[in-house]
């Protein structure tokens, strides 16, 4: 059985590698100084999506994601692993979303590609940290969510059979699809770009790429439609205006501060038990630890 | 995330070289192919950009996962049981993630599914694997196996095997035996035609590397009653096929990941590969030949590896209230090891555009006639690829072997013990200067471009080229220390004793090649400043070592042979 699969992602910034000049002084974020980075646990999910096509040959895997035009380029990097696809849904009117308007709008672009099986993700994204998008875009579409899934063990009849990684273990939950997973950093680690598919997809641009493309390169992706990344707005996936961007977003972020960690003070112990218990019935009673 | 490929810019340095375009056109036969292939470059510029992203996905796949697994792999190491040999745990990831990123069969063509690199990215790819790894760059390596199919299997033979290469399936070739090192002549592995025209092997192999590989190149005994290598053939043997078993892997020094071999052929199923009695004259020549690049490759990244081991420790280590860097003694030995590790590596890639031009045209020439100035080029780059090679390996090999002495020297105590990686690159490095031909072979092969003036016509073109500025003077200390070494070759030569000329073989060797190295690293330092330390330290070094050499050619009487058991 083929599948149809979409794997959502999202372009943001490395904040792994945090410097100092990280925050701008109003509190937001200096995208120019945190390179442009593939989610990593989206990467995580986009490598599900690669093992399930290859034991369901004839796959089809969809990236979806929704950011700036550059986002393009994730597009291209998961093509470049393996997927078939990628559509950037990018307006003008979709920026300032929280993770409702988010939600709703990519649940809009999941609608318009219509016919899917199975739509992953990465948990949350490591700019946000929320985790809701996933989730919500699953309430939006009325089908099951599994999340904090660290593998998918199978798919048959109609079901997706997926380990998740929980707190205290692990659990082994049956749905019914088609459905949204939410993957892990603790699954799998996504493959590595091919070297035949990028040399066969380096080229592949959306239209706003195209546009600043010399003409010969233009083309040749116009004559080529698997090198061309799909952009849509905010229309095109029949998207209520009230409902994307800030309009649509109930989220108001009051302040941001900029938080610097400093080490205060040192205590030294003696290697005795007494001691040791003492301490640590401080930091439970202060909630460092517990 | 480190990435081994773009953290390096002498790579691409030497990637960029001006006879790329030369060789990159005859490769892509002009760029014919991209009317064929959607994966195939456009022009020179396309086929460049294809390198480097390529090269991109080498450096992050080597710089994560590769080298993060080394150290567990050194500790697993290769095992074996029940006639089979099985990779550390970290070898089996490493394979998987080469397979996926499609970097297995890269120089094949592509109607066998491969990439049709040309030798010197191909190379470049090595140098960065084996940095990351070195005894996982044997088992990635060994798909220059599949090089020697191409050349002299049958079209049908081509299309069964590599396109299983291309797809990640590993290669080994079986050539050595308990009684048959170096001296391969004496490979007693028996090759039996049956009465239907098939053939099977029975016998032992010893020391194979990847020895329970999936498609095995066996050197055989076809020719009953023989004794020399002209009784040798060449035979594909496919582990589908059953008949060879592991009976024991060798519990080595270094390169622990990398499986070496005991093999039992029992009435194991084979083929011919070209011609009978071929085997070892020809095509094992061929096979070394490429192998020994392979191996000067692998030398450079461990050079590479020591070096950085060195320089970051340097950085790190503090005594005497100061990093231990700031200290002389530790500066100088950490320029000698990075100009080593230039010199070594400038003249790898040198070797191999030789490499790739002379295969080109031989492979254009299974497709059509060379004309004659095609032919010409075809034997000069032969000749060249033929000289450097052996220097290339055997001091490469050796600059390795040093690199990761002073490695641990510059580690003081800390460098003594199992905690760091250089105790590793050290037993790593030791058998680049052992396998596919001694260091002392390697001079064998080389010191007839001594007495025939390969190297001084070399020396003498790169002369040719002009150094400007700060570069002058020491293009003229030079172009001084050839005149010393000519001088040297003409008073060894002209006693006319060849056992007075071996043993003077590797003095004359060693200073051809630091003479070649210097010169390519001046050029280097021609067209890319970051080469001007290492031109200035290299030559240094070299004028010392020219130095030692003449001065013991000069007070040498070959009467003295005799203290020396000669």
């Amino acid at each position: 059985m083929s599948l149809n699969i979409i794997v959502l992602a999202k372009q943001v910034p490395d904040t792994r590698n945090v410097g100092k000049d990280a925050m701008k002084e109003d509190g937001t974020i200096n995208r120019a100084a945190l390179p442009a980075i593939f989610n990593p646990e989206d990467l995580n999910a986009l490598e599900q999506a690669l093992r399930l096509k290859e034991t369901h040959p004839g796959s089809t895997i969809t990236l979806l994601t929704m950011g700036l035009p550059r986002a393009a380029e994730i597009v291209r990097e998961a093509i470049y692993r393996g997927a078939d696809s990628g559509i950037v849904l990018t307006d003008r009117a979709l920026g300032g979303a929280d993770t409702l308007a988010t939600s709703y709008s990519l649940a809009q672009a999941v609608k318009k590609i219509g016919d899917y099986d199975i739509i992953l993700g990465g948990r949350q994204a490591i700019d946000g940290d929320t985790a809701q998008v996933g989730p919500q875009i699953a309430e939006k579409l009325g089908i099951p969510q599994v999340t904090y899934a660290e593998e998918i063990l199978e798919v048959a009849n109609g079901k997706i059979t997926v380990r998740r990684r929980l707190e205290n273990g692990v659990e082994t939950v049956v749905a019914p699809m088609p459905c949204v997973v939410t993957v892990n950093g603790s699954a799998a680690e996504c493959r590595p770009r091919n070297a035949r598919r990028v040399m066969k997809f380096k080229n592949a641009a959306s239209p706003s790429e195209m546009a600043k493309l010399p003409e010969d390169l233009a083309a040749r992706v116009e004559a080529a439609p698997e090198l061309q990344i799909k952009e849509w707005g905010a229309a095109f996936v029949d998207a209520d205006p009230a409902q994307i961007g800030l309009p649509g977003s109930p989220t108001k972020v009051k302040a941001i501060e900029n938080v610097v960690f400093t080490a205060k003070e040192s205590r030294r112990l003696d290697n005795d038990d007494a001691q040791i218990e003492e301490l640590v019935k401080e930091l439970i009673a202060n909630h460092t630890i517990g | 995330m480190a990435n081994f490929y773009t953290d390096n810019p002498s790579l691409r340095h030497h990637l960029q070289h001006p006879l790329m375009q030369k060789i990159v056109a005859l490769r892509e036969r002009d760029y014919t192919e991209a009317q064929t292939y959607d994966y195939a470059p456009r022009d020179f510029a396309d086929a460049m950009d294809n390198y480097d992203k390529v090269l991109e996905i080498v450096g992050e796949v080597c710089g994560t996962t590769i080298a993060a697994n080394a150290e567990a792999v050194d500790h697993q190491g290769a095992s074996c049981s029940d006639g089979r040999a099985h990779y550390a745990d970290g070898t089996v990831e490493n394979l998987d993630l080469c397979r996926k990123a499609g970097l297995m069969g890269m120089s094949m063509p592509r109607r066998f599914g491969g990439l049709n690199f040309p030798i010197t990215p191909y190379i470049m790819a090595a140098d960065i694997v084996s940095r990351a790894d070195t005894g996982f760059e044997n088992l990635w390596g060994l798909q220059d196996c599949a090089e020697t199919l191409y050349e002299f299997g049958d079209d049908d033979q081509r299309s069964r095997y590599i396109p299983r290469v291309c797809q990640g399936e590993t290669m080994s070739m079986d050539l050595t035996e308990p009684d048959a090192g170096s001296d391969l002549q004496s490979v007693m592995l028996k090759a039996t035609q049956k009465e239907d025209g098939t053939w099977v092997l029975n016998g032992v192999k010893r020391f194979i590397t990847n020895g329970d590989s999936d498609i095995h190149l066996v050197l055989a005994r076809s020719e009953e009653g023989t004794k020399d290598g002209r009784g040798l053939s060449m035979f594909i043997y496919d582990k589908r096929n059953g008949g060879v078993t592991v009976r024991r892997i060798e519990n080595k020094m270094g390169i622990k990941g990398s499986p070496t071999c005991e093999l039992v052929y029992k009435n194991a199923p084979a083929e011919l590969c070209g011609s009978r009695r071929m085997g070892l004259i020809k095509y094992v020549m061929a096979l070394m030949n490429g192998a020994r690049l392979g191996i000067a490759a692998q030398s450079v990244g461990v050079s590479e590896l020591a070096w950085r081991e060195a320089l970051q420790y340097a950085k790190d280590r503090r005594q005497f209230g100061k990093a231990i860097i700031e200290f002389p003694a530790v500066a100088e030995m950490l320029s000698v090891m990075k100009a080593k590790l230039d010199a070594s590596r400038s003249l790898l890639y040198e070797c191999a555009r030789y490499v790739d031009l002379y295969k080109v045209y031989e492979d254009i020439a299974r497709e059509r006639k060379l004309t004659p100035e095609e032919r010409a080029e075809m034997k000069e780059y032969t000749r060249l690829a033929d000289a450097l090679t052996p220097i290339a390996k055997g001091l490469g090999s050796e600059y390795c072997n040093q690199n990761a002495y002073d490695c641990i020297q510059i580690h003081g105590g800390s460098g003594f013990m199992k905690d760091y990686a250089c105790e590793r690159i050290y037993r790593d490095a030791r058998i680049t200067s052992i396998y596919e031909g001694t260091t002392q072979l390697q001079v064998v092969a080389a010191i007839r471009h001594v007495t025939t003036g390969t190297y001084a016509s070399l020396l003498e073109s790169y002369a040719a080229k002009g150094f400007p500025g700060n570069l002058a003077p020491i293009a003229d200390r030079l172009a001084e220390l050839t005149k010393s070494y000519t001088a040297a070759v003409e008073k060894v030569t002209a006693v006319g004793n060849q056992a007075y000329l071996d043993f003077m073989a590797r003095r004359l060797v060693e200073m051809a090649g630091y003479l070649v190295m210097a010169y390519l690293v001046l050029l280097d330092a021609k067209t890319n400043e970051a080469f001007c330390d290492s031109a200035v330290v290299y030559s240094n070094l070299i004028a010392s070592e020219v130095a030692k050499h003449v001065e013991f050619i000069d007070s040498f009487n070959p009467e003295q042979l005799a203290a020396y058991g000669i």
